[in-house]
C-alpha cells in the first residue's frame, strides 16, 4: 500500500505545526550540488554536502532527540537564505544556530569564524590567534574540517598562510566556487 | 533480561511501517477515512516517541496504535453500535500467541495485556498506543490479567 505524496506531506506538515519534531531535515538544491539541511527548535543544526540523509539521521538523533523527520517546512527559512546567498543577494545569514554539544574551544573558533566578512579570507593561524591560541592553527583546521554548518559558518573563507585553498570537507572545487561567488577569487 | 534495542530516528521508523499502517487502516475504515486515521496514528506515535525506553517491537506498537485509532474512528461514527474487534492478520504472531488467553477481554485490556506481556513494552509505550495515561495502561493490563486468572480458575 503506497502512501500518496499528498498524504505523506500532510503528515509531515502536521508534525511540524504541532511542534512534535526534534529535528526536521530536507535536501536543498544549490549551484554546488544538493545539500542536506537540518534544523531543530533551536536553529539550523546541519548542512552537509552528502545529500544522502542516512548517515546524518543517527547523528542528529543523538544530538537533539529521536524525532528526526524529513519535513520541507522546517528548513524553509534556511532554504530561503541559502537561495538568496547563492543568487549573490545575501551577504550575511540571519539564522539562529543549534551548536549544542560542541566543546568550548570549537565554539570560540566558530564564533570568530562567523565574523569573517563576506568576500574576504583569513588564515588558520589568524583564527587561532584571535581565540588566544596562536600555535593552534592545526586544531583550528580540524574544527573547520568538522564544521557542522558549512556555508553559513564560512569555513570556505579560511585558507593557508600562502593563500592556498588547503582543504575543504566538501572538496576544493566547492570551496573555490564559493570564494568566486563572493568575489574573493 | 531483554537486550536494549536502539530507537531508530523517527524517519526510519515511519518509512518502515507507513505502508503497513495504511493497509491496516484501509481494511478497517475504507480508503477515505483511512487517511485521517493514518495521520492520527503517526502523530500519536510521534508524541510518545521521545519517551520510548527501547526500540524493540515498534511494529507491534504502531499497529496497536493504528488499531486503536481505527476503533476510535468507528466509535465516533457509530456510537450506539456494539463494537466487535475484528482480528487483524497484520499483528498475527503476538496476538495469535495470546489470543486464547485474551479472548473475551475488552479491546483496551486486551491490547494492554498483549503489549505488556507479549511484547514487554513499558506502560509509557502502552499508554501511547492506547492514547491514555501510563496509570490507565497499568490498570487495563492488571484488570485484564485478573479477568484471565479468574477465568482460568473457574
Amino acid at each position: 500500500m503506497t502512501v500518496s505524496p499528498d498524504l505523506d506531506r500532510r503528515f509531515r506538515d502536521a508534525a511540524v505545526s504541532l511542534d512534535l519534531v526534534d529535528v526536521g531535515f530536507d535536501v536543498v538544491d544549490s549551484p554546488i550540488g544538493a545539500l542536506f539541511v537540518a534544523a531543530s527548535g533551536r536553529g539550523l543544526a546541519a548542512i552537509s554536502f552528502e545529500s544522502d540523509p542516512d548517515e546524518q539521521l543517527e547523528r542528529l538523533a543523538r544530538l537533539a532527540g529521536p524525532r528526526v523527520l524529513r519535513s520541507p517546512r522546517s528548513v524553509d527559512p534556511a532554504r530561503r537564505e541559502l537561495d538568496e546567498y547563492f543568487e549573490g543577494e545575501r551577504h550575511a545569514f540571519d539564522l539562529s544556530l543549534d551548536l549544542r554539544g560542541l566543546p568550548p574551544f570549537t565554539l570560540s573558533v566558530l564564533n570568530e569564524l562567523a565574523r569573517v566578512p563576506y568576500g574576504q579570507t583569513t588564515t588558520y593561524g589568524a583564527l587561532a590567534a584571535k581565540v588566544g591560541r596562536p600555535r593552534a592553527a592545526r586544531a583550528v583546521g580540524t574544527v573547520m574540517n568538522r564544521n557542522r554548518i558549512p556555508i553559513v559558518l564560512p569555513c570556505h573563507r579560511v585558507v593557508g598562510s600562502a593563500g592556498d585553498l588547503t582543504g575543504y570537507a566538501g572538496g576544493l572545487d566547492r570551496k573555490l566556487t564559493l570564494l568566486e561567488l563572493e568575489g574573493a577569487r | 533480561m531483554m537486550e536494549a534495542v536502539a530507537i531508530p530516528p523517527f524517519e526510519r521508523f515511519y518509512e518502515q511501517h507507513r505502508s503497513e499502517v495504511l493497509r491496516l487502516l484501509r481494511k478497517r475504515l475504507g480508503a477515505e477515512r483511512a487517511e485521517d486515521a493514518f495521520q492520527e496514528t503517526f502523530l500519536r506515535a510521534l508524541r510518545a516517541y521521545g519517551r520510548l525506553e527501547h526500540g524493540a517491537h515498534l511494529r507491534a506498537w504502531v499497529l496497536t496504535i493504528a488499531q486503536n485509532v481505527a476503533l476510535d474512528t468507528l466509535r465516533r461514527a457509530r456510537p450506539t453500535e456494539e463494537l466487535v474487534e475484528t482480528p487483524s492478520t497484520d499483528a498475527r504472531p503476538a496476538y495469535a500467541e495470546l489470543a486464547d488467553l485474551t479472548h473475551g477481554l475488552g479491546p483496551k485490556e486486551r491490547a494492554a495485556v498483549v503489549l505488556r506481556y507479549g511484547y514487554d513494552l513499558s506502560y509509557e509505550q502502552i499508554a501511547a498506543a492506547l492514547s491514555s495515561s501510563p496509570d490507565a495502561a497499568r490498570q487495563a493490563a492488571s484488570t485484564g490479567i485478573r479477568r484471565i486468572r479468574r477465568r482460568i480458575a473457574s
